[in-house]
């Protein structure tokens, strides 16, 4: 029972990880209609740019997590205007592609300016446990877990509150209303970019204490789509809960099941659900009016 | 400039529409045929991937071109195809039953993909297809008794009758070619029947489509079935040019470049799979030269242009570096893809097709025939 709730643990920091990545494709696919294949290796970016300002610049690592969030922002919302701009409208596929070839760019060149080794932030949560109890819980698990809940909390707060953030979401409903309705469409693109990359910055330095920085660690993407798919492609609360499921399988099928069906289980239980219901769990089923 | 002077309906669906179709292609095939009398043995090899790499891409043009249903799991169809060779081959089947088998197997497979298939669009079955090449896989690499897991299985060469037909030999270049345009041919005379025009249209919309007649389920069933097929064959010929096949030659990677041939190629034509494959294949000794000539090359400009001896050898470096980083390939494709897609997203296909209509409307020619209209973007989310 121990080992289980320890490995629960284990799996909802990971679904977290994945559940921000997830994250940030949903925001970019609600107000864009873009897939960005890309978000994993805007985290990984994310991840470099901090060891860059931590270990590199020897800054404090609140301030370099803070220039890290802020470096991907600005990068987020060159990305919009330099790549995706240009190709709004083309059919989906097309998009997909670009941003797909993107994410194949920087992978490499994360290769050419960091190398291929991996790398390691010292954070104030890489040791350190609780102790409830017997169980054991470690601080850089709880830190993951904790951080989402207080980022999603913010989120929350601009997209509900705030004017920019009720002006994303008309955006996101009907694009063509907004534009009518006086709101900046583009500039709404360009923020959506933005704090989109911001959020995978912001999970590649959460990542950090439990994973090395690596070039490869881009492919997490890959995990985070079934879970946007998992909660329906166009639901926040949606993708956080996808990708906590789908860590929670992971990391238990990891354990109870035998070798190899770890790295597959997040497809399976995609697949099965798509099968179930196509929309997703928390999407919404829409009819094509002709 | 050719006028045509159509009398009769068939001239429209008639695969060579005017004498001139028999002279070009016939000079193509001419060429393609003496090709292994003219080149060297690794360019001959390289052709041989091309042929099969646009053998994929006829496959996956019927299904994402023509039918409009995405796929990023072709690998896996090829994987099938190949392992299914491999391992029949093993059982002492003959090629030219296991061959078709290859196909066959394949085939059902992407039935069997298609009709869950059926009820997912747009992104849903790209994020579909990826996960189903990432299960087969991971298959590939746990069904020891079948696969070898990832040790890889070794394929021999193909013997028909007592004949053997080695990897690098004319016999197996010939018989490519021969199954490339099969294929093609095949695959024109599929989409200039009814079929080909049910999937041409509900490419271009799912709802005209169905009022108008047409079972969404059984063309969209069909239109993978075909594909994957397709890609079964060719990953027959793929296991036999390689000669040993492992789970990790299949992965999303390979996916992409399949894609990659289509999108570069142009995805309005069948032509766009040939041009593609040629591009894609010929990438690899592209970079080759890239990392071994062109740093010497830069040097020796600089120096001829007066730069410093210093100056030089630190281009001649920096060249090196870039040329030799890990994942050049991958940043290489990257950029292509955003380049083709930014500035030609009809493909190579489509840059030969202006250039004609250049070249027929000589002082006429405007550039905004093929500009593309400018759209609010349209929700895929209401479909």
């Amino acid at each position: 029972m121990l080992d289980f709730i320890q490995q629960l643990v284990g799996g909802i920091a990971l679904g977290c990880v994945y559940g921000l990545i997830a994250l940030g494709f949903v925001l970019i696919y609600k107000a864009t209609e873009v897939v960005n294949f890309a978000q994993g290796d805007l985290m990984m970016l994310g991840g470099f740019v901090a060891f860059t300002f931590i270990d590199q610049l020897g800054l404090n690592y609140w301030l370099g997590f803070g220039l890290a969030v802020v470096t991907m922002a600005a990068f987020g919302s060159l990305v919009e205007r330099v790549i995706v701009r240009p190709i709004l409208g083309y059919p989906q596929f097309s998009v997909v592609m670009v941003t797909i070839g993107l994410g194949f760019a920087l992978r490499a060149v994360a290769g050419m300016i960091w190398g291929t080794d991996d790398l390691r932030i010292d954070t104030p949560f890489s040791t350190g446990v609780v102790r409830v109890g017997q169980l054991v819980l470690a601080y850089d698990k709880l830190s993951v877990i904790v951080a989402t809940i207080l980022l999603c909390v913010a989120l929350w707060v601009y997209f509900n509150k705030t004017r920019m953030g009720v002006a994303m979401q008309a955006t996101s409903q009907n694009m063509l209303g907004a534009y009518y309705m006086g709101i900046p469409v583009k500039r709404v693109f360009s923020l959506i970019w933005a704090i989109s990359a911001a959020v995978a910055g912001f999970a590649g330095v959460l990542l950090a204490p439990i994973a090395f920085i690596h070039t490869n660690i881009g492919f997490l993407g890959l995990k985070a789509f079934p879970a946007a798919v998992l909660g329906g492609f166009g639901s926040i609360p949606g993708a956080l809960v996808g990708g906590v499921i789908i860590g929670i399988v992971e990391t238990l099928s990891g354990f109870y099941l035998p070798e190899g069906f770890k790295d597959v289980a997040a497809y399976v239980v995609l697949l099965a659900v798509l099968m179930v219901r196509p929309e997703g769990l928390l999407g919404l089923h829409m009819r094509k009016k002709v | 400039m050719r006028t045509i002077f159509k009398t009769d309906y068939d001239q429209d669906i008639r695969l060579f529409k005017h004498a001139g179709y028999y002279w070009s292609y016939g000079t193509l095939m001419l060429l393609v045929l003496l090709a292994p009398l003219l080149v060297g043995s690794y360019l001959q090899s390289q052709i041989v991937f091309v042929f099969i790499y646009a053998i994929v891409g006829v496959g996956l043009l019927i299904l994402t071109g023509f039918t409009g249903q995405a796929s990023l799991g072709h690998a896996a169809f090829l994987a099938i195809g190949a392992y299914t060779a491999a391992y029949m081959q093993k059982l002492g089947v003959p090629f030219v039953v296991y061959f078709p088998l290859a196909g066959g197997i394949a085939g059902a497979v992407g039935a069997a993909v298609g009709f869950p298939a059926l009820r997912l669009t747009g992104i849903y079955l790209v994020i579909a297809t990826i996960a189903f090449g990432f299960i087969v896989e991971e298959v590939a690499a746990r069904w020891e008794s079948v696969t070898n897991g990832n040790e890889g299985l070794r394929v021999k060469a193909i013997e028909v009758t007592g004949w053997t037909l080695g990897r690098d030999g004319w016999a197996f270049y010939y018989l490519c070619l021969a199954v490339l345009v099969l294929v093609i041919l095949a695959a024109l005379n599929i989409l200039r029947s009814p079929t080909g025009r049910a999937f041409v249209a509900l490419r271009d919309s799912e709802t005209a489509a169905r009022s108008m007649g047409v079972n969404l389920a059984v063309y969209k069933v069909l239109a993978f079935s075909i594909s994957a097929a397709v890609t079964g064959l060719a990953g027959c010929l793929y296991a036999h040019k390689l000669s040993f096949i492992s789970p990790e030659m299949f992965t999303l990677l390979l996916s992409l470049e399949f894609i990659i041939v289509i999108l570069i190629g142009g995805t309005s034509s069948l032509h766009g799979a040939v041009l593609g494959a040629i591009f894609v294949v010929m990438v690899d000794p592209f970079l080759t030269l890239l990392k071994d000539d062109l740093p010497h090359l830069a040097a020796g400009m600089a120096t001829t242009l007066g730069a410093a001896p210093g100056v030089s050898s630190g281009i001649e470096e920096t060249i090196a570096r870039v040329g030799g980083a890990a994942g050049l390939k991958g940043a290489i494709y990257g950029v292509i893809i955003v380049v083709f897609i930014i500035f030609e997203p009809y493909g190579i296909y489509g840059r030969w097709r202006k250039l004609k209509l250049y070249l027929d409307l000589f002082p006429l020619y405007k550039k905004a025939t093929f500009r593309r209209m400018k759209t609010y973007v349209k929700s895929e989310r209401n479909r």
